[in-house]
């Protein structure tokens, strides 16, 4: 149910409805969406980042507000922490506990390591559970590896480091693979043929899903395992700082318990960074898709040990965040609403782009559609355009969307919109980190030994933009991948003396380019508590 | 001025916002929370909350994160509730009700009291699923159960201490790795690329120019 005021726009809309479903709109030609990005897209908007003065990416321009957790002051100083006696000592840490951090400590446990898992929330509180609209994979016969390889380079902005999309595009049908014999169940055929659809700036229908819970099936089935596995998982406890040993190695995490602040330390042959994204930084005022602990701590832990950031300026707006009603503001739409067939309409009930352009593109197009070209549906939140999905069940036939997309429905219903019926009201939100920490194929950082990385925390697995279902695939590949080469390396390491020389090298850092903050990080959670006596 | 209502967290009375949801009245009201929020989007079940309307009977049970504070909201979060997980080895169980009886026999002693289902954040019928979980009949226990966010409010009602979450995790996983029919295309393409059949390809794409990949790409047939 809808307000008055937007009465007279739903029925342009609906009127139009008919018209839209059989008009297949022109996608943009490659001058048009570079000329579109540049003056509409958040990361082109110059007064938004600051550059770096210290660390391995000094120089280089990041988000303002991601500047400042980079360049602040650790929780901690060295002679705080006593490293000589351990509370924990493991083959493998793994700090993170979403998708990738618990593909990681599966291979790593089945390699034969010992493993323990560190998180600050619970084990399945991360962006994984989140992810709706599924997961890429080439296994189609007019498909191939090579095919999804040119997709996500194009869409990335050939900026990709090839090697890691070559690794993500032929590990993939593996991938699948895994997951399905871990019991992950996929929409499949009768026949067991999956059920695969479109995503933003696919060439093929490689979009695997489980209903519109992928991200959740996916993640609750490998938290599953770890507990069958019986993997240490040490909860509500976050990493802080990363202990290197004297030869530079990565060899543990000082660790806080997020309830009670108590430190702990935990010694490691290896090092697995998988802490996810930063939607709750917030970046440039917009909300989020993300979950509560997305905060960039994985970039932090890493930057100061010394490894490198790689296009951490570039970050994923999801073109189709919720505007309405203001309780969900920012929350995820699929973008399998779009793979399902419907359009993105303005206020006059006109489609302004193909549904399936690449997630930059369509963002920007829907900035440019309620800015200059003021289209927009005023909210009281901002402005939005619509998302006809109706059209979902003219199209699928009737119950296609409480199929497909059940989710999306029950979402929606809790405020009285039947989006069978109606249409959503959608803008962009924060949604995905690009950049991250930069790794080689066998998913070590390229300057800090020992020290991995998987999942959202990496940088240049997808270039400068990501497509739909390349991140539930990314976890999956290179966390299993960080896991394997964790453990190998492991078996191989001796541990020299412990240190947090770099922690206090780091402060010196600060003090000597004379920046001035009172910022502590990693930020860990964000406060969103009313300041009664500020 | 914006619309107030009188919310009671954990007893303690909170002038709020009448458009928050009651995470973000817990918030309004000045906790940083740690326990209880999760996805903050109806996804992970990190903020299962019990309440009452003053003046209702009827105990209510929600996702935090979900739903929007009413007046005179009573309101206790569960943030953690004490579920029976057990382990099993997915590789070695068998694929029918024995595996049931083995790890959750208390499925048997369900009453029949639908309190689990009463309760369900999801709307999702409980108490069905637990049926077919008792019968073997996994693939139908998947399905009813799909949308469960594991948020254990279900578990805290029932008299019989069934951890409904884990079983119907159990019947999801055999159902996903047993009984859902094999993917033929999935099984040949991974066999094709172990055997290096598309390693040439690859390796050209790895080394072509720049511009020569921007008209692969540029120029791509999309099917329709």
């Amino acid at each position: 149910m809808y307000s008055e005021k937007y009465q007279e726009s739903l029925a342009a809309v609906s009127a139009a409805r008919t018209k839209n479903i059989a008009m297949e709109p022109e996608r943009m030609t490659a001058k048009q969406k570079e000329d579109l990005l540049a003056a509409y897209h958040p990361d082109y908007k110059a007064s938004e980042f600051s550059v770096l003065k210290i660390g391995p990416n000094k120089g280089d321009k990041v988000p303002h507000e991601l500047a400042e957790m980079l360049q602040a002051h650790s929780r901690i100083s060295a002679s705080d922490i006593d490293l000589s006696s351990p509370d924990y000592e493991t083959d493998v840490l793994v700090i993170g506990a979403g998708g990738a951090g618990t593909s990681a400590a599966i291979e790593a446990h089945e390699a034969g390591a010992d493993v323990i898992i560190v998180t600050k929330l619970r084990m399945g509180d991360a962006n994984t559970m989140m992810a709706e609209g599924g997961i890429q994979a080439a296994d189609k016969p007019n498909d191939s590896p090579a095919i999804h390889f040119v997709d996500a380079f194009g869409g990335g902005h050939f900026a990709a480091k090839r090697d890691l999309l070559a690794k993500l595009v032929c590990d993939a049908p593996e991938a699948i693979s895994w997951l399905s014999d871990l019991g992950v169940e996929f929409d499949k055929e009768a026949d067991g043929t999956m059920v695969t659809t479109h995503g933003g700036g696919t060439s093929r229908k490689r979009m695997h899903a489980a209903k519109d819970y992928s991200g959740a099936e996916i993640m609750r089935t490998l938290r599953d395992e770890v507990l069958n596995r019986k993997i240490p998982v040490i909860d509500f406890t976050s990493a802080i700082e990363l202990i290197l040993d004297d030869s530079g190695k990565a060899a543990g995490a000082v660790l806080m318990n997020m309830e009670t602040k108590e430190l702990l330390v935990a010694k490691a042959k290896t090092v697995i960074i998988a802490t996810g994204g930063a939607g709750r930084m917030h970046y440039q005022g917009f909300p989020t898709s993300n979950h509560y602990g997305a905060t960039a701590d994985g970039l932090v832990l890493g930057y100061r040990a010394g490894a490198k950031l790689l296009y951490a300026e570039t970050l994923q707006y999801h073109p189709t965040g919720a505007a309405h009603p203001e309780q969900i503001f920012g929350a995820l739409v699929t973008e399998k609403v779009r793979s399902l067939g419907a359009k993105l309409v303005n206020r006059n009930g006109e489609v302004f782009m193909h549904p399936l352009e690449t997630r930059d593109v369509t963002a920007a197009s829907i900035i440019r559609e309620c800015s200059d070209r003021d289209n927009g549906i005023e909210t009281g939140n901002g402005t939005a355009v619509w998302l006809d999905t109706p059209m979902i069940e003219e199209i699928g036939g009737e119950g296609t969307i409480e199929k497909r997309i059940p989710a999306m429905m029950r979402m929606f219903e809790k405020y009285g919109i039947d989006i069978r019926k109606e249409p959503i009201l959608v803008y962009p939100t924060l949604h995905y980190q690009n950049g991250g920490l930069d790794i080689n194929v066998n998913g070590m950082t390229t300057n800090v030994e020992n020290l991995f990385v998987a999942g959202e925390a990496v940088g240049g697995i997808h270039g400068k933009n990501r497509l739909m279902g390349n991140s539930l695939l990314d976890i999956i590949v290179f966390g299993r991948n960080a896991g394997i080469n964790a453990a190998k390396a492991a078996k191989t390491t001796e541990i020299g003396s412990l240190t947090l020389k770099h922690v206090d090298a780091f402060e010196k850092e600060i003090m000597d380019a004379g920046i001035e903050t009172d910022a502590v990080s990693p930020k860990l959670l964000p406060d969103y508590t009313r300041k009664v006596n500020a | 001025m914006e619309k107030m209502v009188n919310i009671f967290l954990f007893g303690k009375k909170y002038e709020v916002p009448a458009n928050l949801t009651i995470m973000t009245a817990m918030e309004y009201a000045g906790y940083q929370l740690v326990r209880g929020c999760g996805c903050r989007n109806g996804f992970c079940g990190a903020c299962a909350t019990i309440y009452r309307i003053k003046g209702d009977r009827e105990l209510k049970a929600c996702l935090a994160c979900q739903t929007t504070v009413e007046d005179n909201m009573y309101i206790a979060t569960l943030p953690f509730f004490p579920l029976v997980k057990e382990v099993y080895d997915i590789n070695k169980i068998s694929v029918n009700e024995s595996v049931m009886m083995q790890l959750y026999p208390e499925i048997y002693a369900c009453v029949g009291c639908n309190a689990c289902t009463k309760a369900c954040t999801q709307e999702l019928n409980v108490m069905q699923y637990i049926a077919y979980a008792q019968r073997g009949e996994f693939e139908k226990c998947a399905e009813e159960s799909f949308d469960c966010v594991m948020c254990g409010v279900c578990s805290s009602r029932c008299p019989a201490g069934i951890s409904h979450p884990q079983v119907a995790m159990l019947a999801r996983r055999i159902n996903g790795k047993y009984l859902a029919p094999g993917c033929g295309h999935l099984e040949d393409r991974v066999k094709e690329i172990k055997n290096g059949d598309f390693n040439d390809l690859i390796e050209s794409l790895m080394q072509k120019p720049v511009e020569e990949l921007k008209e692969l790409y540029n120029t791509r047939e999309i099917e329709k």
